[in-house]
């Protein structure tokens, strides 16, 4: 009897139960410093123990803060180049590696993924000394392969920081957008290609009209998320130029920890946390907006 | 940097080699035969070879001396006598590395089996049962997805401060515990628990505790063992919070430590040391990652529901 008490008591309460760890420190270590950095965002800090009321001042000084500006600038810019570059080549390689005639697909396939296995921070390690100047393997590849630029480039200039972690960055993620690139060509209806060729539609024409539609959602996902993740970069500049990090290679993120770990002002830091979420806010709205859009006009 | 994003179909896709093959372009029917065969394996293998070289030439540089370092592009081939294991004795000698070893790997194991436990079992109240609150619970977890975790170092390091949990592991776990994404996709996955299965178990008279390990956790093994490499993964290379937390050198993690390293003055780094601590770094996720991708084959093969 007693047993089938408590039975009964278990199936009733279950889920809850199945849930409370989850809410519990969801509400604290989650709503609550969601709450608490707003209200940070209004004072002025000197390390955790002096905090000062200011009011609208972070924001205010958010507004005309040059440096902060010229963190959201790189990586505005940092972001474009990624894009433009990661999406292409993870694509191009997908197409490859889902060539009927390709050997040994499993192989490459894995040759292209397994720098995603490595954490960004080790990636900026082995790129520090990768683009070395003079005696790193990049430059002696370059002085190799094209004399005209020869060993002498110097990646860790503030005019060559933006390559240097476009490049550690490519080499990090490409294999994981043709890992994507590659399940949605998989997806597509092979009929829809015959039926292309019926019409007389060349190679280029089935990519546009047949490829193309097929893996918009992929490419639309990809697009996203790679500008979310660029947004939010800090690992591979803030470790690549270890110790001094050239003024183009701060990003927003690496100038909230500075400003808010190091400086010690948490207060401005919470300003800078807040006005990221805005930008990326805005910026997945738009690019939804666009897709949508495009979305319309194909049909 | 999509790295904190799934790649749950990533690691799927390579597990799975799916054998059906959608038409080609490269190579098609205009580059006839031969050639074209050729030059898009030409092509497929330069790429390889670039995208594997940062890997041979990091396990290279940890048997490089260090007056080596620089002045032979891989390793002096023609001197074996030159190639050496002291950067492998100093690191361990000379700087703490078997402490952040140990340090991060317990770390990210106890964040990987509490954040897996969590999220499953949370996941499966979300999927399996109805309650009180859960729609608004879910809207608010959804409303989180969108924010970058940035935005809560603030609140959560005067929080830490508050409750004295600065520099202390509890710091770490505990907050980490919290995986929005984990407790969706495991709502996601156990929808396709049969809810007979589940009605068939409580006639049998078990709990709905165990309905959970031992009915609904075996059936979504697959994702379990994706989800698992990721959140090992994150953990092992989440830098960020754990620099801001911890400050006593022996409780450094690997990425922590390693970073350190590179913080002294320039010709003081003692680069072949640490490109031995980054290969060391590596290997952990590179063998869980293929233990578990045996695993999904497994699970999908054996096929969770039979019948």
């Amino acid at each position: 009897m007693n047993r089938d008490r408590l039975w009964a008591w278990q199936y009733r309460y279950a889920p809850y139960l199945f849930v409370a760890p989850f809410v519990i420190l969801f509400c604290c270590f989650l709503l609550y410093p969601l709450g608490r950095s707003i209200t940070l965002s209004f004072y002025k800090a000197a390390g955790p123990k002096h905090l000062v009321f200011a009011g609208f001042e972070n924001f205010r000084f958010l507004l005309l803060d040059r440096l902060f500006w010229l963190a959201v600038l790189n990586t505005v810019a940092f972001t474009v180049a990624y894009l433009v570059l990661q999406i292409p080549v993870s694509l191009g390689l997908a197409l490859m590696l889902n060539s009927k005639r390709i050997w040994f697909r499993n192989f490459f396939r894995f040759a292209f993924f397994s720098p995603q296995l490595v954490g960004q921070v080790f990636v900026a390690v082995i790129f520090g000394l990768l683009l070395a100047p003079r005696h790193g393997l990049v430059n002696r590849a370059l002085g190799a392969m094209i004399p005209a630029i020869g060993t002498e480039t110097n990646w860790f200039s503030a005019r060559m920081a933006l390559p240097a972690i476009v490049l550690a960055a490519l080499w990090l993620s490409v294999g994981y957008g043709m890992i994507y690139f590659l399940a949605a060509l998989q997806s597509v209806d092979r009929d829809l290609y015959e039926a292309a060729e019926v019409d007389g539609a060349g190679k280029w024409m089935q990519f546009w009209h047949v490829t193309m539609p097929g893996i918009r959602p992929v490419l639309t996902f990809l697009v996203l998320v790679g500008t979310i993740g660029s947004f939010q970069v800090f690992e591979l500049p803030y470790v690549l130029f270890r110790p001094t990090v050239p003024p183009t290679a701060v990003t927003i993120v690496m100038y909230l920890f500075q400003t808010g770990f190091e400086s010690g002002d948490i207060g401005y830091a919470s300003a800078i946390g807040w006005a990221l979420v805005l930008m990326i806010l805005i910026v997945s709205l738009i690019q939804l907006r666009v897709t949508g859009l495009l979305r319309e006009d194909a049909r | 940097m999509t790295q904190m994003l799934p790649p749950i179909e990533a690691s799927r896709a390579i597990a799975k080699a799916p054998k059906c093959l959608a038409p080609s372009f490269t190579g098609g029917s205009r580059m006839t035969g031969w050639a074209g065969f050729i030059v898009l394996h030409a092509v497929v293998i330069c790429l390889a070879i670039i995208s594997l070289t940062p890997f041979f030439w990091l396990i290279c540089a940890t048997f490089k001396r260090h007056e080596d370092f620089f002045t032979h592009a891989f390793l002096p081939w023609s001197e074996p006598g030159r190639w050496t294991l002291s950067n492998y004795r100093l690191l361990f000698e000379q700087w703490p590395f078997a402490a952040w070893m140990f340090n991060s790997l317990f770390l990210s194991c106890a964040h990987t089996v509490v954040v897996v436990m969590l999220s499953s079992l949370g996941g499966f109240a979300l999927a399996k049962y109805r309650f009180a609150g859960k729609k608004p619970l879910m809207l608010i977890m959804l409303s989180t997805m969108l924010l970058p975790s940035q935005v809560l170092l603030s609140g959560n390091f005067l929080l830490m401060y508050r409750i004295g949990w600065l520099d202390s592991y509890a710091a770490i776990l505990v907050p980490g515990a919290v995986s929005v994404f984990g407790m969706l996709l495991f709502m996601q996955a156990m929808r396709g628990v049969p809810d007979e299965l589940l009605q068939a178990g409580r006639v049998d008279g078990c709990s709905e505790f165990r309905l959970w390990w031992e009915v609904a956790l075996p059936i979504v093994r697959p994702m379990t063992g994706a989800y698992t490499l990721l959140s090992f993964m994150g953990a092992w290379n989440s830098f960020l919070w754990p620099q801001i937390v911890l400050q006593t050198p022996t409780k450094y993690t690997l990425p922590i430590g390693l970073t350190n390293m590179l913080g002294l003055p320039e010709y003081q780094t003692p680069y072949g040391v640490l490109m031995t601590g980054t290969f060391l770094s590596i290997l952990p996720v590179a063998v869980l990652f293929f233990i578990l991708q045996r695993d999904f084959i497994a699970g999908l093969a054996t096929g969770a529901v039979k019948g």
